[in-house]
């Protein structure tokens, strides 16, 4: 492992890892952030996903594949305010 | 092709198991699943680890399972950030309170340090708990958690290097019979990507015998085979929060309204809570009436959470049976075809230990005394189990 160049800042992924995944058989988006963990950490993949989708394009030839499920909340909130929701089935 | 086993199945059960048929000798073996590795509950779920359970059956393989956990990285070389802080049961009602009771009696007896505590002590294990409310808790420090996806790629790692292949989106779309055996899997390839369609690449491959280790996808894929199960799929939702610096030990469990939360080794707080009612069938969407819920009862019990950030939120199946037992080994017909299912919302755990018995299992067709228990045939004679400890 010696490059440092980050595909993922949030949880620290390297290109080199990414490398390796994608040589290990990660040959699409779901896999590839299964295998590395990229765009689990905090900007949920805002930042890394297109490179990490690029570098995918690049070394299997295959289409632009669809971005990985985006999971909510779209932007980190703290729980004390979503404990306040309304939460319709529940009784008053 | 020509395989001595397929294996439906790419999550911890089908891994774990394949593994388990390699490792016996049983190389000529084929997993396939109709998505990506960790696509299924096992990639999905919260990677809580116990023994306290309400019956032996349980208690005794979960401390196998234990055993297996605390070796793994070392066993198969890779990191699963295990880590044994224990379970902490919660009671809220009188009920709830006699369960935990009579379950610890019963772990004691089975070996267990499992210790019964009252509210205030269950403060010295997490004293940002507000107990108020709480009538009764129970403490096993062995119990702990991991991460589930490097576990399956250990799995995978090691079940590949002794020669099985793995095959994945490629989803089991028919079964060939003659007679009461099974003589072939008719497979279709699928597209990558989180919800795995059907192209037109269709394959046979013909085999000796077939395990299903499907989860949740259980009835609807033995019901291919013309086995028709009573287990059915059951949304779970479960979120984590941004990583805080470690300060929580156990997995807090609340039995009552079945909340649950953990501080995994990168140091987000991981939990769900139950959610009635949830669409039919498989739904692995998330909702915002899950994390008010969950906020809602992590807050109440640990009320300085509230300014903590829930990072992201999604959703698996739990694999639910008429009896909260699994249902697992050779069915009569097809005679080549053997179950690993209804695991509930505990079956990663039960995945370590469970695919060396699954594999013994397929190769002698030994039925064992658990064999028996957990048979599909419970649910003709009437014998049904119980288990009180389910969470969610
Ligand atoms: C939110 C949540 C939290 C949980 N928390 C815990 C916990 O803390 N501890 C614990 O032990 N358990 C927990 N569980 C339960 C646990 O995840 C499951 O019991 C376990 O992972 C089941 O493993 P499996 O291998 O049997 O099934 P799965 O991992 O679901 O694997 C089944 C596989 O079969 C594949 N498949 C389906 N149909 C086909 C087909 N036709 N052809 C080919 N392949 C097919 C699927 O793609 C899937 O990958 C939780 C579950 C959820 C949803």
């Amino acid at each position: 492992m010696t490059s440092r160049v980050l595909v993922c800042r949030c949880e620290d992924v390297t290109l080199d890892e990414v490398e390796e995944a994608l040589a290990g058989g990660a040959t699409d988006l779901e896999s590839l952030k299964r295998y590395t963990g990229f765009g689990t950490g905090w900007c949920q993949g805002k930042q890394c996903v297109v490179a990490c989708a690029r570098l995918l394009e690049a070394r299997t030839g295959a289409a632009p594949p669809a971005p990985i499920t985006p999971r909510p909340p779209l932007h980190p909130v703290p729980l004390g305010l979503l404990a306040g929701l309304p939460d319709p089935e529940e009784a008053p | 092709m020509k395989k001595r086993v397929v294996v439906v199945g790419a999550g911890i059960m089908g891994l774990s198991t394949a593994f388990h048929l390699a490792k016996r000798g049983c190389t000529d073996v084929l997993v396939v699943d109709r998505g990506y590795l960790c696509g299924g509950a096992s990639g999905r779920n919260g990677g809580g680890v116990r023994a306290q359970f309400s019956t032996e059956t349980n208690i005794r393989l979960m401390q196998e399972s234990i055993a297996i956990c605390r070796d793994f990285a070392a066993a198969m070389k890779i990191n699963v950030w295990f880590r044994q802080g224990g379970y902490l049961f919660l009671a809220r009602t009188p009920e709830r309170a006699r369960d935990l009771e009579a379950s610890c009696a019963l772990q004691t007896r089975c070996g267990l340090p499992t210790r019964l505590l009252e509210p205030s002590e269950a403060r010295g294990i997490v004293p940002e708990l507000d107990p108020s409310g709480v009538l009764l808790a129970s403490f096993n420090p062995e119990d702990g958690v991991l991460f589930p996806w490097p576990f399956l790629w250990g799995y995978a790692r090691a079940a590949r290097d002794l020669g099985v292949e793995l095959a994945t989106f490629q989803e089991v779309v028919g079964f060939e019979r003659e007679g009461g055996r099974v003589t072939a899997v008719r497979l279709c390839r699928t597209t990558p990507g989180e919800a795995p369609e059907r192209t037109r690449e269709e394959s046979l491959v013909r085999c000796d015998e077939v395990v299903l280790c499907t989860g949740a996808w259980s009835p609807e894929v033995a019901r291919l085979a013309g086995v028709s199960l009573p287990n059915h799929p059951h949304r779970h939702e479960i979120c984590s929060t941004e990583p805080l610096k470690p300060w929580l030990g156990p997995l807090v469990a609340d039995l009552t309204d079945g909340l649950y939360f953990s501080q995994s080794m990168r140091g987000e707080i991981v939990g769900g809570i139950s959610v009635e009612p949830v669409p039919d069938g498989i739904d692995q969407r998330s909702s915002r009436q899950f994390l008010a819920r969950y906020a809602r009862s992590l807050v109440r019990a640990v009320p300085r959470l509230a300014g903590v950030k829930v990072l992201r939120q999604w959703a698996g199946c739990y694999d639910l049976t008429p009896d909260a037992n699994p249902i697992v080994g050779r069915v009569d017909d097809p005679e080549n075809l053997t179950l690993a299912c209804g695991f509930m919302g505990h079956g990663f755990m039960m995945g370590p230990v469970f695919g060396r018995l699954l594999a013994e299992h397929v190769l002698t067709g030994e039925r064992s005394a658990l064999f028996q228990r957990w048979s599909l045939e419970r649910y003709r004679t009437g014998e049904l189990l119980t288990e009180t400890m389910i969470i969610g």
